[in-house]
């Protein structure tokens, strides 16, 4: 249908379409300027299988290190959220042989004091800050280690609201800590033990499993779908 | 013309709208609308299905084409089981989770299998929350009957009932487990209304829902000691002589080796099929959202529900191209943004349910109310700065902190800027049928989550399908762990692989591809 010029979006790398050199773990390829990094490996043939997950920038899957042109810093970031650019060099990173530490989450009796039984590397912190460098969701790692160490779970729990578990924090550390599992621990001991029992919901509970809204149900559910049409237009 | 230039309609009329109130489509208006624009109207995109239990329904072409397809296995396949288990769960999303843990609870041997990391999935994803009644006001009567009007009446309604009342109960479940739900200041769940809810029922954590949800999951999964199989991709279930379901086939993607797992009970929760991009669209999905389960139920004889009706989200990002079809959160509607055509004007009631603001949207672009961009793509704006002008600055930055970083990492500041959005094909309504049991008609199969079907009718409500994953994953890891615990293992074969085959051969032939797909075609071949 007629769509009126005025309303077009130009676009320099659709109007003037320019291919750039990229190199993938060595390897010199030709593709378009501005696809993501991901979509890079498929236009140079690639399979991905590790390495994709969500395509969307919530999984950590895509973990990837990359270099810009006559930059010698090697960067970290997301390859399902990151366009290419002339003269960039990139490699997935694999997956990273960190250990996991393994608990009942429920039975935890002091969860600030477990921190350190769980993760005893943690309070080994150099302050480096190559933790808070690698991350691709710009998390203040080093900072949330410091927080768990000294106890302020609620600080590390919503600094890591972002955290995908790309694991990038990880092969990093020089005290061979994994920041992101540290702060999943503290994460989950802050929702289990230190956030309050919300009364409404115990409330509805006892409601559902005392009957409350038996009468209602029995009414409803007799109903034919005229009658149920018409009850659900009152419903405001 | 410049992106910019094209935004400034927004800004100027922002004022004016925010004093308008759009009332809803009446209900003759809404139905007249969807017929003519939703993608699930288009007559050209559907072919019945030939043979199988929904021989001479209508499904998309693309859905058709794999669930008459052939398997990759022969029928003298060897069946030697590498492992053996209780409960087999297939998929490792937000049901498969549920299913695997509870199932453990309950004191079976279970084995998760999944396509890639345990994890990888559509719930991840989840950003807009998961409906539960727990405010005063609400009940679960209201979200019954919510969720039946949001699914034109087709629900099935043993199934929503059971959802409906077993929510709070999961609620605290998962804040046992140490999720973090927002909170009011009293330390009550803060709850956000949705669209097509005529309460404010959202829980929410920050917009990570999905992703909050299952790091905890897959921690405790890990914590548990359930045993994984990454990386393997089911390709065929097993049968016994009596045609129930006793185990699966996997394809091993990193050595393409096949693995037999012999199982008592078998619990499929591969999730949905946005990444068939039916009808062309974009899609919203993970990369692995292939409807994989639904291909592998209908050879063993399962039963499908509304396999006609998707769900096309109204707000999949247009611009820039990297973001193309990725989700911009319902979240920002039900906090007030607007959706603006290229002239400026509102044209739908934002709170509307979703297949009516899809409608809308489409309808605004084919009648050239939209904005084109130069790789030919079209949409109209949503105005996110809004948010901060209504609620004060900051307001975007801190209630959507994903969906800002996603954008800012290409320029684009979204408390400033307005974004171009399209539909964007979201979740599969329908699936496999199941009972209130999560069975479906073949015995000892159960499927949990996106890959089943009935509960949500012809439409889904958002918020409720990260309610569905856990209340019927906690179900068929229940149900299928004591049944497990009373019963032999079933013998291994793929005789419902014969009877598919011969089926096919009667009403012409198998369509010719290989399904499931497990993974879209994306990689380009030489030349
Ligand atoms: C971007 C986005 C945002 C959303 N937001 C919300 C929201 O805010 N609220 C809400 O309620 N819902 C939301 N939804 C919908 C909801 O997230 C999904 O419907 C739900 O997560 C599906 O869960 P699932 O466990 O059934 O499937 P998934 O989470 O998709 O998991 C499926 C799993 O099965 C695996 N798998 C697939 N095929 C095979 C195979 N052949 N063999 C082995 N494993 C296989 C996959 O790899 C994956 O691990 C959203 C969906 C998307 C895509
Ligand atoms: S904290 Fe670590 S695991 Fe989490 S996003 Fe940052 S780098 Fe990745
Ligand atoms: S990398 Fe390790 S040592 Fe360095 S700041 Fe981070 S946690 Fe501390
Ligand atoms: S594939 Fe999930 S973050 Fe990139």
């Amino acid at each position: 249908m007629a769509q009126e010029n005025a309303n077009v979006i130009d676009q320099p790398e659709v109007l003037t379409p320019r291919m750039v050199t990229i190199e993938i773990s060595g390897k010199t390829y030709e593709v378009p300027e501005g696809i993501t990094v991901i979509k890079a490996l498929w236009y140079t043939g690639q399979e991905v299988v590790r390495g994709a997950g969500c395509l969307g920038g919530f999984c950590g899957a895509c973990a990837t290190y990359y270099r810009t042109k006559d930059d010698p810093k090697v960067k970290t970031c997301l390859a399902c959220q990151t366009a290419v650019q002339d003269g960039m060099s990139f490699t997935m990173m694999p997956p990273f042989p960190a250990r996991k530490a393994t608990y009942d989450i429920q039975k935890l009796q002091d969860p600030k004091q477990d921190l350190f039984n769980l993760y005893p590397e943690a309070p080994l912190c150099r302050n480096c800050n190559a933790c808070t460098e690698a991350c691709p969701q710009k998390i203040d790692v080093r900072e949330g280690v410091w927080k768990a160490v000294f106890g302020d779970f609620k600080g590390v729990s919503e600094m890591f609201m972002d955290c995908v578990m790309c694991g990038m924090c990880t092969p990093v550390c020089i005290a061979d800590i994994a920041p992101n599992l540290v702060a999943l621990y503290v994460s989950r001991a802050q929702g289990a033990h230190f956030t309050e029992k919300p009364k409404g919901l115990e409330t509805r509970i006892h409601e559902i499993e005392n009957g409350r809204f038996n009468e209602e149900w029995n009414h409803i559910l007799k109903m034919n779908e005229k009658e149920l049409v018409d009850h659900c237009a009152t419903v405001k | 013309m410049d992106i910019h230039a094209l935004q400034q309609i927004v800004h100027k009329t922002r004022d004016a709208r925010r004093k308008q109130t759009l009332p809803k489509f009446s209900p003759a208006d809404r139905d007249q609308l969807i017929k003519k624009y939703h993608p699930d109207s288009r007559e050209s995109a559907y072919r019945p299905i030939r043979f199988g239990p929904n021989a001479g329904e209508k499904t998309v072409v693309e859905l058709a084409t794999l669930l008459e397809g052939d398997s990759l296995i022969g029928e003298d396949v060897d069946l030697t089981p590498h492992y053996t288990t209780d409960v087999l769960v297939i998929g490792g999303g937000g049901a498969g989770c549920a299913a695997a843990l509870h199932a453990h609870g309950a004191g079976a041997k279970v084995i998760l299998a999944t396509k890639l990391r345990l994890g990888d999935s559509n719930s991840v994803m989840a950003q807009g929350g998961m409906q539960i009644s727990v405010a005063p006001e609400d009940s679960p009567v209201t979200h019954f009957l919510d969720t039946l009007k949001g699914g034109h009446m087709k629900n099935d309604h043993q199934l929503l009932k059971v959802m409906v009342e077993e929510g709070p109960a999961i609620a605290k479940w998962l804040i046992g487990l140490g999720v973090l739900f927002d909170r009011q200041a009293d330390g009550n769940l803060h709850v956000k209304k949705g669209g097509g809810s005529s309460k404010p029922r959202l829980l929410t954590c920050s917009d990570y829902t999905g992703l909050e949800i299952m790091r905890v999951l897959k921690d405790e999964v890990i914590n548990q000691k359930i045993q994984l199989l990454e990386f393997c991709a089911a390709v065929e279930l097993l049968s016994d002589e009596g045609g129930k379901c006793s185990g699966a086939i996997f394809k091993d993607l990193d050595n393409h080796r096949y693995v037999v797992v012999a199982a008592k009970t078998v619990i499929l929760a591969t999730g949905g099929i946005g990444r068939l991009h039916i009808q062309g669209f974009p899609t919203s999905n993970h990369y692995g959202a292939t409807g994989d389960g639904l291909c592998l139920s209908y050879r063993m004889g399962a039963a499908l529900a509304h396999v006609d009706t998707f769900q096309y989200h109204p707000s999949g990002a247009v611009y820039p191209e990297q973001l193309i079809g990725a989700l911009v959160t319902e979240g920002i509607r039900s906090e007030g943004g607007h959706l603006v055509n290229a002239k400026g004007e509102r044209f739908v009631n934002e709170l509307d349910t979703r297949d009516v603001v899809s409608s809308s949207i489409i309808r605004e672009c084919e009648e050239g109310r939209g904005i084109r961009t130069m790789s030919g793509r079209v949409g109209v704006w949503l105005d996110t700065p809004l948010l901060d002008a209504e609620h004060g600055p900051g307001t975007v930055e801190k209630h959507f902190p994903a969906m800002m970083l996603q954008f800012e990492r290409f320029g684009i500041d979204i408390s400033k800027d307005p974004v171009l959005i399209y539909p964007t094909l979201h979740y599969q309504n329908g699936g496999v049928k199941i009972d209130t049991n999560s069975e479906t008609n073949v015995g000892n199969l159960f499927v949990a989550g996106e890959a089943s079907g009935g509960l949500h009718g012809r439409n889904r409500l958002m918020g409720n399908s990260l309610l569905d994953l856990m209340v019927f994953g906690k179900r068929s890891g229940l149900i299928a762990a004591s049944r497990a615990a009373s019963m032999p293992q079933g013998r291994l074969t793929v005789k419902h692989l014969e009877r598919f085959r011969a089926n096919a051969k009667k009403h012409g032939s198998l369509s010719g591809v290989i399904s499931p797909m497990i993974l879209p075609a994306y990689t380009r071949k030489a030349g």
